[in-house]
């Protein structure tokens, strides 16, 4: 019948609109939040920067000094990687653009005979690569959004200790880079052995360009040695920490970015069902005219054939309309 | 007078930026102190205090639970996972910290997490009463 499909419409529209309210208020709070994450990624900067320093200078001041952890093994037999990703999903093609990078990277190192060992971080990573059945190494999740200093470090402990033990011969950053509110891109970066070259320019810093080298030579208080195995875990630490921090931002950044395309396509879904609604009204509305017109038409001509003499009384009122003897209807026809 | 610029700096945040016409650290060595024009240096931080006096001659000091310093070209760089100005510093929390350590310190005296623990509480109580002994 024809109210049931306004009525229907109806029911549509109003979910459509439950939907958009929703998705608008999750857009709002992921735009809040980048601000809010993207500042966290500037402040970690100047440390990320001077450790980074300071590791430099050790470098070049030390000369010989020598490390596990700078040291680059002569043969790959298992490669780590380090997977962030988000806890919850959401946000556009954020979590699936990681989670291939980390599987082309994996299925590269395979190619090579190396074998693989998954660190995710995220529990849709890990609901990923678990459903799959994967080896998983180890996970973290719970942080993905607001990473603290202390989640970095358990990570970084976690991929450290096996590392020196000498369980992953090389160890594999993938997170989104946030290189902007508007561009994020997934990379895959080495994390151990800490590479040398890699000391200069990371995340959000500049690579630098002084030519100057160390100015003078180092007072070391206690051994330039004791200094550096005191130092790289926490220049990882660093490093994890900053690519936690892109993480999460290009993380709320990506979200904000799929809540606005939602809120727009309901938008235009409520445009169009509305106008789809409005016609199955004004059907409903004509047929109902027609169905009073046809009903009053059957009615009268019922009246014409005479066969109704119930209705002799409103002959006066139908005046023109009323029966004339000298013209006698043809039954049927008008 | 010549000064030193001085920044604390933690994976967080830059707790604190500015001149100095002294800054003393604690070593596992012992103390030192940075005056303009030290030779460039590199050295480890125990759990100790941090002072710097600035050119007005207000002191500063912070809590600095491990970490580097680094000294070249009258720059003193406080590189600390963990570092607390005063008035960040919850008093009563570390004071019940320290209680809650020396207490667990008397069943077993030589973990080395809970000497730790008082350690860094005690640090926290100096810093944040205020100018004790430099």
């Amino acid at each position: 019948m024809a109210g049931g499909q306004e009525r229907i419409l109806k029911r549509r529209i109003a979910s459509v609109n439950a939907t958009k309210k929703i998705t608008r208020a999750m857009e709002l709070i992921a735009g809040s939040r980048i601000v809010k994450a993207q500042a966290r990624v500037h402040a970690a900067v100047p440390y990320s920067e001077q450790i980074t320093e300071v590791v430099r200078d050790l470098a070049a001041a030390g000369g010989t000094v020598e490390s596990p952890l700078l040291q680059p093994r002569a043969e790959i037999k298992r490669v780590a990687h380090v997977v962030l990703t988000a806890d919850r999903g959401l946000c556009g093609g954020y979590n699936s653009a990681v989670i291939r990078a980390a599987e082309g990277s994996m299925k590269e190192n395979a190619e090579q005979g190396r074998d693989y060992a998954l660190v995710v971080v995220g529990r849709k990573a890990e609901g990923y690569f678990r459903y799959r059945n994967f080896r998983i190494h180890s996970t973290f999740t719970g942080f993905s959004d607001q990473p603290s200093y202390d989640d970095a470090r358990r990570v970084a402990r976690a991929v450290e200790a096996p590392f020196l033990a000498g369980e992953f011969d090389l160890v594999e950053l993938i997170y989104t880079r946030f290189v902007s509110a508007g561009t994020q891109e997934v990379v895959v970066r080495p994390l151990m052995p800490l590479d040398r070259e890699l000391v200069l320019g990371g995340d959000g810093l500049p690579d630098r360009v002084d030519g100057g080298g160390p100015s003078a030579t180092y007072e070391f208080e206690p051994s330039p040695e004791s200094i550096l195995t005191q130092l790289l875990p926490r220049y990882a630490e660093a490093r994890l920490y900053a690519a936690l921090l892109n993480a999460a931002a290009s993380e709320h950044a990506a979200r904000q970015r799929a809540m606005k395309a939602a809120t727009d396509n309901a938008e235009d879904l409520i445009v169009r069902l509305t106008r789809v609604m409005n016609r199955a009204r004004q059907d409903a509305i004509t047929t109902e005219i027609m169905e009073i017109v046809g009903g009053a038409e059957a009615l009268r001509q019922g009246h014409d054939r005479g066969d109704a003499d119930v209705f002799t009384l409103d002959e006066s009122r139908y005046g023109h309309h009323a029966h004339r003897p000298d013209q006698p209807a043809a039954p049927g026809r008008r | 007078m010549a000064t030193v610029h001085v920044e604390i700096v933690s994976p967080e945040q830059v707790l604190y930026s500015g001149e100095a016409e002294i800054v003393v650290c604690r070593t596992p060595e012992g103390e030192v102190a940075f005056l303009p024009g030290h030779v460039p240096f590199l050295g480890m931080l125990g759990v100790a205090q941090v002072w710097a006096r600035e050119p007005d001659g207000t002191d500063v000091y912070a809590a600095v639970h491990r970490g580097f310093v680094e000294v070249s070209n009258d720059r003193v760089s406080i590189l600390s996972d963990v570092a607390e100005l005063p008035d960040q510093i919850d008093l009563v929390r570390a004071e019940t910290a320290r209680d809650a350590a020396e207490e667990a310190l008397r069943d077993t005296p030589d973990d080395p997490e809970l000497k730790a623990a008082l350690a860094r509480a005690e640090l926290r109580i100096q810093v944040a009463r205020g100018p004790a002994r430099t």
